[in-house]
């Protein structure tokens, strides 16, 4: 008799999925607790993104104004695209006396950037990271190229160069 | 109140004109005020249809152009009205322009059928429900002429589609309305409402006229085309289906036509099952406009029924579409018409 149990269990399945969605329906309809739309341009001073969000590529600064980058350009060569450039100089080490490499421009060419990340796996020192920024519209392209090293930051202490 | 307005044109009709030519003015009066209910019907349901797909799917749905976004459908329909209409080279011209007119011409002559209130209702003859079911059996030649006349094997597909689909489930709404006959006794739109002023068909009915209710609900969809029975217009595998090669406002016809129908089939069940423009219990009996309103909340609850099934069960196979009609509906339709008449001649109906 798999006539009878499969109209019953074809109904009770065809309910379960209705349940499903009709909980969704009223649940936005009266309260709109769940609704994942954002009205864009109406709240962009409010409109946080969340953590994982690939907004943009960004070079960590600790509050002493410190960057953990040497300047091994491992992530230019990670990069598809040619989106990051890396310019670093040598000089010697106060402590040691040998030559050490420092980075002087972290450049970033975010009209390039696909936000694919090969960059952040590259980095060995975990200098690079995500930002949350979605707000990228400018009028001019040049806008877009970005310096990443913020002025007078240097490398943090402990970072081998 | 509207019987007073309606006499009031009469009168005022017959001042300037002899007796035929005020009876044609009233018809094409008639014929103007269903036209702009299509179009306002079409417009409000295509609006409300997104908007509910939006909170289905945790979206809003368009809520920037007017209030709520109403104008939005609005907003869109000008536009298609400002579109050139397209057509393929070797499309059969003739047919290829006369098939949405089909189906547009279908979908109005059923609405002059829908008993809007006590007063509003067009066209009240003896057999309204077989004048119904037979004359929105002749949308199908349009969405197939639509489908041989574009010369596109999508269009051609689906057109094939509608035939196989439409015809079959023709049936099941056929043999449901029959099973809500039994029970009434009478073809008569108002006259059926007029038996439900005891009880609801529904309640009248009970075990039969549930099965009924849930076998019209099913084949009303697929009737309609829309989800899960949307074979005919598959946008993932046939393009748009039958009207892939329509743009502009011929597309437009059979845009509208497919929601103005959703609400014909949602009417039909209204009043079979819901008592048409009753209201519950008979609370709000003297007033005049009442009965507008109960119909209007009745309707846009089975067509957000309809509304739910679209965005919560996914399509089917061909192959499933036709076993469900087949070896599911029809048997047990056949059961239910005769378990209903032993039921109305054993009298077992409350």
């Amino acid at each position: 008799m798999s006539y009878f149990s499969d109209i019953i269990n074809g109904t009770k399945t065809l309910i379960t999925g209705m349940r499903i969605t009709g909980k969704y329906f009223f649940v936005n309809l009266f309260t709109r607790k769940d609704v994942i739309t954002q009205q864009y341009p109406d709240n962009i001073d409010t409109l946080k993104m969340f953590d994982r969000f690939r907004g943009e590529i960004t070079l960590y600064h600790n509050e002493n104004n410190e960057h953990k980058c040497d300047a091994c350009t491992l992530c230019v060569s990670a990069c598809p695209n040619g989106s990051l450039e890396v310019f670093g100089d040598k000089k010697p080490d106060p402590e040691t006396g040998k030559n050490k490499r420092y980075l002087v421009k972290h450049i970033y060419h975010l009209e390039m950037c696909t936000m694919c990340g090969l960059c952040i796996e590259a980095c060995p020192q975990d200098a690079l990271e995500w930002g949350q920024d979605y707000h990228h519209v400018q009028y001019d392209r040049s806008k877009l190229t970005k310096v990443l090293n913020k002025p007078g930051s240097k490398l943090m202490s402990g970072i081998k160069g | 109140m509207v019987l007073n307005i309606f006499t009031d044109i009469h009168n005022l009709l017959l001042e300037y004109m002899s007796e035929e030519a005020t009876h044609i003015t009233e018809l094409i009066l008639i014929a103007a005020a269903y036209l702009g209910i299509f179009a306002i019907l079409g417009l409000l349901l295509v609006w409300l249809e997104r908007r509910v797909a939006g909170f289905f799917q945790l979206r809003l749905g368009p809520n920037r152009v007017g209030p709520f976004g109403l104008f939005q459908t609005i907003a869109d329909a000008l536009k298609l009205v400002s579109k050139e209409l397209t057509g393929t080279v070797k499309a059969d011209s003739q047919l290829y322009r006369i098939a949405p007119y089909f189906v547009i011409t279908t979908a109005l002559m059923s609405l002059a059928l829908i008993p809007f209130s006590q007063e509003i209702q067009a066209f009240d003859i003896n057999i309204g429900l077989f004048f119904l079911t037979s004359v929105s059996s002749i949308g199908v030649i349009g969405i197939f002429l639509a489908g041989w006349a574009s010369n596109n094997k999508y269009s051609l597909i689906g057109g094939m589609r509608t035939g196989i689909q439409m015809i079959s489930y023709e049936l099941s709404v056929g043999m449901a309305i029959v099973t809500m006959v039994v029970l009434a006794g009478t073809l008569q739109i108002s006259e059926i409402i007029e038996l439900q002023k005891d009880g609801w068909f529904i309640f009248q009915g009970h075990i039969p006229a549930v099965i009924a209710f849930m076998i019209f609900m099913i084949a009303g969809t697929a009737e309609s085309n829309r989800v899960p029975f949307d074979l005919v217009e598959a946008e993932s595998e046939l393009g748009a289906g039958f009207h892939t090669e329509y743009s502009g406002m011929n597309f437009a016809y059979y845009f509208l036509a497919e929601f103005v129908n959703m609400f014909i089939i949602a009417s039909i069940a209204v009043v079979l099952f819901f008592g048409g423009w009753l209201s519950p219990f008979g609370i709000t009996d003297a007033i005049p406009f009442a009965g507008l309103f109960w119909f209007t909340i009745k309707v846009i609850g089975v067509i957000f029924l309809f509304m739910w099934f679209r965005w919560t069960f996914p399509r089917f196979r061909i192959d499933q579409l036709l076993t469900l009609e087949w070896k599911y509906l029809l048997p047990i339709n056949m059961v239910n018409i005769v378990l209903m008449a032993l039921m109305v001649w054993l009298g077992l109906t409350l």
